[in-house]
């Protein structure tokens, strides 16, 4: 150590950022709440990817996981049930320098959004979305989800649910010009932390889905899947997941899945016999909504009034000295005027 | 409909044999060309009526502009079937357009025709039927009809044209197909540019500028449409040269200063893009949508969004996902869409969110009369929205307002805060009227927001003891990151549930409309400022209220009239207004219950929208005329209210 200039060296390397500029508030989940999980792998990836928090917004609807901005340092919004992706689509468009993040529960995004949800995936704007599917509705007391099993007893459905669950994975690689879809569960602190990585980076809208548990209202749900490592098939890949090798030991069973192979990715999505873990489907070259939304130009003051008067010009009545009349009008605008018509 | 037999701004347009204003002789000449009657007027209503996709509407708007261009005020509104196709020659589903000249600005559509063309008799009779045409009206009609190879449609023909001629319209058959079909294959393309040739020689209007108005409108088809459509004009004017032995002549009135002539939707469209707004999130919907159309074409021209969302909620979530992120936005719906939008209204209210909705209104509840004229949403504006959600409630009164009024909803909704609801309807939305041209200035544009960094801790929230007022911030800005709420927050935006703090933000928003309120000038009284009767309108209904008050006043009667911009908050001084008339009444296009139901009395009487919210804030007597026929009021329907009313003071 003798002889170097430690300050200095460790000054270059110090990031500007660390974890506490993205924390607020104590989060007031459950204990064994999932959320927190998910909460915590978020706030490293913005610490690793310094993202200035006053250029970074999170934007939720209503539900446990939807308090998730407040628990943030950065800008949030916390709007209504359902409706956390028009409002960050609106953020986007007029601020695509922002980092757009949208968490939303199952219940909010796959039934009062669902409209929102599809037509999300078919604007695909540069969003992070994570949807906290804990297969209950857990806010307001244990009501069956559109993605709880079916048989699941709750307060809706005392005698087991009737329907079969939505398969948010399948439905969203339905949609045409589906851009990012991965798979996570937050239990796998590591490979949650590089999905959502990998969902940051994507350009476009990056939608995860990640299996996380309710303690309160699903106890046990998903012990089975942590339990038993094989009921989790790892998506491994050069372009996808990577599998830190402390994790192979672990988890034996993995697939090398190619994420640019939809078909693949769709028959991934539908399995029932093991909950997929990594990045099901990747395509770059999908155009971004407010790419082909954004002005080309910068709009000064000028360029405005010049826009705004040849509009008017259009509607203009240039009302000349005609049936002999003596109408007076100003010579500028009848020249404007000429123009439009 | 019977005319008002006391009035004699109703016979300004009548043509009877004994009319003083005729100044030539009639009787033909031996060459068999009709001698010209020359017929000076104040004002005629011209009606276009036809199956949809006739051209009705085309032909209809170019006569307005070449009126306006010549100096005369003009208003045009269509008359629109509730089908895209309805079937062809049916008495329900006639499209059209009616158009009022005058010698001096037109501030509405005024009472009966004087003047309509027919392209088949079975639009007219649903015209004839509802009152639409003034007894002795001239009725132009396509003659083909009457030697229609289908037998009952000739005998339908004949019996409609008898029926007229009982009734005392003067009616002129015209071989308008047998003139087109000489200049083009399919009549549907052209029939109408023969008919702006004929009106163009009924009133004397400049052909240079019908000739001006095809290349405008038909420019972009090619020099071949353009030709054709010329020709068919020139070949109406002829035959009207030749055929009719009478033309009007509406002189016009000085103007000064350049005019523009738009509809509401396209004033409404005109303003967003002056406003420097740059994101307006909508769904279709009638009759708002062609706002959208109009500025979907231009705003990206100025760096502007138009986004077509998946449902009327998501357009209203993204305006306000955009006016958080920035500037303020717009979201552009009607009825219906109000409804499906209130709850993130009622969002945009808590959170503090700026906000232009603009409600072009139309007949309700439910989907009721998408593409006719009401003004029901008043109260709907006001309270839809679930808790105390206040928010500013504009109506514009002219076509001119519409453009105007989206300014200053910009404002408002940046300087509060808050939502402002711009409550137009059917009726300026297809009306069309010149009015002065808006000059660019840069205090259109909303000054730049205060984006500089804050120091820590900043409350978003810190409400002004006095106004409820506090800083705008947003996401971007050093310092200021907070989380922003519908839930009951306190002056940090943190969820706070205690009784203080859901007290205070309810009486910080609240105060924010007191705070605007103190703003607005009390508006003038159209007439005296005392006196036995006051009318009270607000929106569209503004032109013809004021032209039955002033036949009325004509006449020596005590009658004044109110329009109220500002619903809410309602300016300072009406209250007092309202007192000094022995009588107040309220109309506007609404329901109200009728004293002269069995059932009703004044217990269970149901006000329309604005007599409710008079005699709620002013706890003065407020009497009701309204009616809901879908159509804009009549001068001449109110005029014969007034009578009544002043008579019985």
């Amino acid at each position: 150590m003798f002889g170097l200039n430690t300050l200095s060296s460790i000054e270059i390397d110090e990031p500007q950022y660390n974890l506490s500029d993205y924390q607020s508030a104590v989060p007031r989940w459950c204990p064994g709440c999932g959320d927190n999980a998910i909460l915590t792998a978020v706030q490293r990836l913005c610490r690793d990817e310094q993202l200035p928090p006053e250029k970074t917004v999170f934007v939720s609807g209503i539900g446990c996981s939807s308090r998730f901005p407040h628990h943030m340092g950065t800008y949030g919004f916390h709007g209504l049930h359902g409706r956390a992706l028009p409002i960050a689509e609106g953020v986007k468009i007029r601020r695509p320098d922002l980092n757009v993040f949208v968490n939303m529960g199952d219940g909010d995004c796959c039934s009062i959004g669902t409209a929102h949800w599809i037509h999300a995936i078919r604007y695909n704007m540069n969003l992070v979305v994570l949807v906290h599917d804990n297969q209950i509705y857990g806010m307001t007391k244990k009501q069956a989800s559109p993605t709880s099993p079916k048989g699941l007893k709750t307060n809706t459905t005392p005698h087991g649910s009737y329907t079969e669950p939505l398969n948010i994975l399948s439905t969203t690689l339905g949609v045409g010009n589906v851009s990012f879809v991965a798979n996570a569960v937050e239990w796998i602190p590591d490979l949650l932390y590089q999905i959502i990585q990998q969902a940051f980076h994507h350009r476009g809208l990056s939608f995860v889905r990640i299996a996380q548990r309710c303690p309160h209202f699903m106890p046990g749900f998903f012990d089975g899947f942590m339990t038993d490592p094989n009921r989790c098939l790892l998506l491994e890949h050069e372009n996808g997941l990577q599998v830190p090798e402390n994790l192979t030991k672990v988890y034996q069973k993995r697939v090398d899945h190619d994420p640019s192979d939809i078909n693949r990715a769709r028959e991934v999505a539908a399995m029932s016999e093991a909950e997929p873990i990594g990045i099901l489907y990747r395509n770059d070259r999908v155009e971004c909504y407010e790419d082909s939304r954004r002005p080309r130009k910068a709009f000064s003051v000028e360029a405005r009034r010049e826009a705004i008067n040849l509009e008017l010009d259009k509607f203009a009545v240039h009302v000349g000295s005609r049936n002999g009349q003596n109408l007076e009008q100003d010579a500028s605008h009848s020249a404007n005027g000429e123009s439009g018509s | 409909m019977s005319p008002s037999t006391t009035d004699s701004s109703e016979q300004i347009g009548a043509v009877r044999s004994d009319s003083p204003s005729r100044n030539s002789a009639a009787g033909k000449p031996a060459d068999g060309r009709a001698a010209k009657e020359i017929i000076t007027l104040d004002q005629h209503v011209v009606e276009i009526v036809s199956d949809a996709g006739e051209g009705a509407q085309k032909a209809g708007q170019a006569f307005g502009t070449i009126s306006a261009k010549m100096g005369n005020g003009i208003w045009t509104v269509e008359i629109i079937p509730a089908e895209i196709q309805p079937p062809p020659r049916n008495a329900a589903g006639a499209s059209g357009i009616r158009i009022r000249v005058g010698s001096s600005p037109i501030t509405n559509s005024g009472d009966a025709a004087d003047v309509v063309v027919a392209f088949n008799e079975m639009v007219l009779t649903g015209r004839l039927e509802s009152g639409a045409l003034k007894p002795g009206c001239i009725v132009l009609i396509e003659d083909k009809w009457r030697e229609h190879a289908d037998p009952e449609i000739a005998a339908s023909y004949v019996q409609v044209y008898d029926r007229m001629i009982k009734e005392g319209l003067r009616v002129y058959e015209v071989p308008m197909e047998v003139v087109t079909l000489q200049h083009v294959d399919n009549p549907m393309r052209g029939k109408n540019m023969f008919v702006l040739g004929m009106l163009s020689y009924l009133y004397d209007r400049e052909l240079e500028l019908g000739r001006e108005q095809i290349r405008f409108v038909f420019g972009r088809k090619g020099k071949k449409i353009v030709d054709n459509n010329v020709a068919l004009l020139e070949a109406g004017y002829e035959w009207g040269q030749e055929n009719l032995d009478f033309q009007f002549r509406i002189p016009s009135a000085k103007i000064l200063g350049p005019q523009i002539v738009s509809n509401g939707n396209v004033a409404i469209a005109l303003g967003i893009m002056a406003s420097g707004m740059d994101v307006c999130a909508m769904y279709p919907i009638t009759p708002a949508t062609s706002a959208s159309h109009h500025l979907s074409e231009i705003f990206e021209n100025v760096g502007g969004v138009v986004h077509q969302a998946e449902d009327e909620i998501a357009a209203c979530g993204f305006a306000i996902g955009a006016s958080y992120a920035g500037k303020c936005a717009v979201t552009i719906t009607s009825g219906p869409g109000i409804a499906l939008k209130t709850e993130l209204l009622g969002l945009a209210v808590m959170a503090e969110i700026p906000l232009v909705v603009v409600n072009v209104q139309r007949g309700g509840p439910s989907t009721g009369l998408p593409t006719k004229v009401e003004q029901g949403d008043l109260l709907a504006a006001l309270f839809s929205t679930h808790g105390d959600a206040p928010k500013v409630v504009m109506a514009p009164a002219t076509i001119e307002d519409c453009f105007y009024s989206i300014l200053t909803a910009r404002k408002i909704a940046e300087t509060f805060r808050m939502p402002v609801l711009v409550l137009s309807d059917a009726n300026l939305a297809t009306g069309q009227q010149p009015f002065p041209r808006p000059e660019f200035s840069r205090d259109w544009l909303a000054p730049p927001i205060d984006q500089s960094a804050l120091p820590e801790g900043t409350p978003p929230y810190d409400w002004d003891e006095t106004t409820g007022l506090s800083r705008r911030i947003i996401p971007g800005q050093p310092g200021g990151m907070f989380t922003l709420t519908g839930l009951a927050h306190n002056r940090m935006g943190k969820v706070a549930y205690n009784r203080g703090a859901n007290q205070e933000g309810a009486r910080s928003r609240s105060l924010k409309l007191a705070a605007f309120q103190k703003t607005l000038k009390t508006p003038e009284t159209f007439g005296d400022e005392e006196g036995d009767v006051l009318v009270v309108g607000w929106g569209s209904t503004q032109g013809a209220i004021h032209e039955a008050v002033s036949r009325l006043r004509k006449d020596g009667a005590s009658v004044s009239s109110l329009h109220i911009k500002f619903l809410q908050p309602m300016a300072s001084g009406i209250g007092e207004i309202l007192k000094r008339f022995k009588k107040v009444i309220a109309v506007e296009i609404n329901y109200s219950d009728s004293l002269e139901d069995e059932l009703i009395d004044s217990d269970n009487r149901r006000y329309s929208n604005l007599a409710f919210l008079l005699r709620a804030r002013y706890l003065v007597d407020v009497d009701s005329w309204s009616n809901v026929h879908g159509e804009p009021l009549q001068p001449g329907r109110i005029e014969a209210m007034l009578r009544q009313l002043v008579e019985a003071q």
